[in-house]
């Protein structure tokens, strides 16, 4: 069966400052902790504009404008070395203004959930009249808003969650049950906007890739959210009310979660259904946490930073059937950390990247480019986390000098042949392992490389159901053709021609036997 | 270090008090194993968790540290650490969770 192959992925940013002050846990605690704490008071004086979190170089390097490796060179820290004039529109994705994002969750929401004030969404339909994504009848479901003391009561007297342009109120989201704490306006104003986030990053790949919405049978959605009632906290399904939004009528879908291996476990799945015959066109993506903005602004602020955790992530990524000339996925190569395959780095390095590569008779520098958990160094390092890829990179190579196939001087130039800066928002599944999909697409079909290792990992622990670590792998490589893979039998094609050959040979044998004792 | 840890660490050197109580670090960073190694000597620097303004006086090491290093079966160490060694800034960790000790 041949491997299948991805066709496209593309990527969202979204800056939401407002949501970040309003929403964000480590604001939304800290004003229940210490509501008149300092931090609370100057975080307003470490807001970017929209401007400098697109001008932001990884920022551009995430929705495609600028490589990884052109980001490697680049002057840092980056938020002081902004890339004026930079688009919010990139070859590989897009960035989203706040503004806009609150009318794409209003155009998200079924259940009459989300209010935009009149005024504000008069605004909202001359801006986003032509705008490619977002569709005449897109623009007729904003409506025609709603009075601002509607808006204020619901805020001041029904717990609705504010929707905010700095200080202006412009909307607000509405609970959806006035005792079930899984359909509190918090909640609904988190999924409404992981939901918002993941349609847009759906139909920029159907535009961008030019297929039909009609022509995708699946969706896997792997975000970290959670949407249901109190009788079934997690039931779902994302996929399917994104799929919606997406316009995608002929297919169905379910929600698969890993913390931030979700997505990598997605695709692994996305993989199997289309090898296996199943489908032959699955979307595997992500919208963004609201929960997790200025997850480290505490840090940030204290060490005279902007707040750059203000951004909210997406990405979609399409797996379809073998062309010929697409990036295949070996599937005959997933890595994955067992129940039983110890928690040391090392036990989780072998599981996830030596294992496949030993099964495939490859060595740790056979793989071009891996990527990790691609988390911004200048977000995590202020907070006391390291560079993360980084420490990825290193734990790779050390690997490697521990099985013999690299000099322990060689450590920090295999880490940087191999790797590359953090240039994803620390938006938990948004960083891991997916964010370099775009890019290994582009230089596995120009040659620039010939394999790419995508890990996913998770850290279950959070759940407080195991202490168990968890990581998943899979191996990108160039497409041989449709023609050359149809010339090498796999093993099962192999058993059955070896079964017919015997079975051939009994029948003469049997035909043998009898003509002798016939004779 | 987080609130959970904190808790467990306090209910601990309450249970067995601080002269026979070492703590363990295994941070992957210089500056966040100060801080572990501070809030269990002289408590939470940042005042979230429930050993701020307790001062337990409980001595850290980092794994790397030759004192722990040394008890350890040495292949165990390499099976479990040794890769962690090439990879993190080694004498860095240990000279900040050794000012705490000695401060």
């Amino acid at each position: 069966m041949a491997y299948p192959v991805i066709k496209g992925a593309r990527y969202l940013l979204v800056h939401v400052p407002n949501m970040l002050i309003n929403n964000g846990t480590t604001q939304t605690v800290e004003r229940k902790k210490n509501p008149d704490s300092s931090y609370l008071k100057n975080i307003y004086k470490h807001i970017r504009s929209f401007e400098d979190a697109v001008a932001y170089p990884p920022n551009q390097v995430y929705i495609g404008n600028i490589s990884p490796d052109e980001l490697a060179k680049m002057e840092s820290p980056w938020y002081e070395n902004l890339v004026h004039g930079s688009s919010r529109f990139g070859r590989l994705g897009e960035i989203v203004p706040e503004d806009e994002f609150y009318a794409w969750m209003k155009v998200s929401d079924a259940f009459e959930l989300v209010f935009l004030e009149k005024g504000f969404t008069d605004e909202l339909k001359l801006k986003l009249k032509g705008n490619e994504l977002f569709s005449e009848n897109d623009i007729s479901k904003l409506g025609s808003g709603f009075e601002i003391y509607e808006i204020e009561k619901l805020v001041r007297e029904n717990s609705a969650e504010p929707l905010n342009m700095g200080e202006k109120l412009v909307g607000c989201i509405k609970r959806a049950h006035d005792i079930d704490v899984n359909l509190s306006a918090g909640v609904i104003l988190e999924n409404t906007a992981a939901k918002a986030s993941a349609a847009i990053v759906l139909r920029k790949l159907i535009k961008d890739l030019g297929i039909e919405a009609e022509s995708i049978d699946y969706i896997i959605e792997t975000s970290e959210e959670s949407c249901g009632d109190m009788n079934q906290r997690g039931g779902g399904n994302f996929a399917k009310a994104i799929g919606e939004i997406g316009g995608c009528i002929n297919a169905t879908g379910c929600d698969i979660r890993g913390f931030c291996a979700g997505p990598a476990h997605g695709l692994i799945n996305a993989a199997a259904l289309v090898q296996s015959g199943i489908f032959k066109n699955v979307v595997v993506l992500g919208g963004g946490a609201v929960a997790k903005l200025g997850m480290n602004g505490k840090d940030h602020v204290a060490k005279g930073l902007p707040v750059l955790e203000d951004m909210l992530g997406g990405f979609a990524v399409l797996v379809s059937e073998n062309d010929g000339k697409n990036p295949i996925i070996r599937t005959d190569l997933i890595g994955k950390h067992n129940v039983g395959s110890g928690s040391s780095p090392q036990a989780v390095m072998q599981a996830i990247v030596a294992d496949p590569l030993e099964k495939g008779g490859l060595k740790i520098g056979d793989i071009d480019k891996y990527s990790v958990e691609m988390q911004i160094p200048e977000i995590t390092v202020p907070a006391g986390a390291g560079d993360v890829p980084q420490a990825n990179y290193k734990m790779i190579a050390a690997l490697a000098v521990k099985k013999g196939e690299l000099d322990r001087r060689d450590l920090l130039d295999f880490a940087r042949k191999h790797g590359m800066p953090g240039f994803a928002p620390t938006q938990g599944h948004i960083p891991s392992g997916v964010p370099f999909i775009g890019f290994a697409r582009e230089w596995l079909l120009e040659d620039r490389i010939k394999r790419a290792m995508i890990i996913g990992k998770g850290s279950l622990f959070l759940g407080r159901m195991t202490n168990l670590f968890d990581g998943v792998s899979f191996i990108l490589e160039q497409n041989k053709g449709k023609g050359e893979e149809k010339k090498q039998p796999g093993k099962e094609q192999i058993k059955f021609i070896m079964a017919e050959a015997f079975r051939e040979l009994a029948d003469n044998l049997l035909q043998e036997a009898g003509n002798w004792n016939g004779k | 270090m987080d609130m959970g840890i904190q808790q467990r660490v306090m209910d601990l050197a309450e249970k067995y008090g601080n002269e026979d109580l070492i703590v363990v670090l295994g941070g992957a960073e210089a500056e966040a194993s100060g801080l572990a190694a501070e809030t269990v000597s002289k408590g939470d620097p940042t005042f979230a968790g429930p050993l701020a303004g307790v001062p337990l006086g409980l001595k850290a090491y980092h794994v790397f540290e030759e004192e722990i290093k040394n008890e350890v079966d040495p292949q165990v160490y390499d099976d479990q650490v040794s890769m962690m060694e090439m990879v993190l800034d080694v004498d860095a960790i240990i000279n900040e969770v050794r000012t705490y000790r000695e401060g």
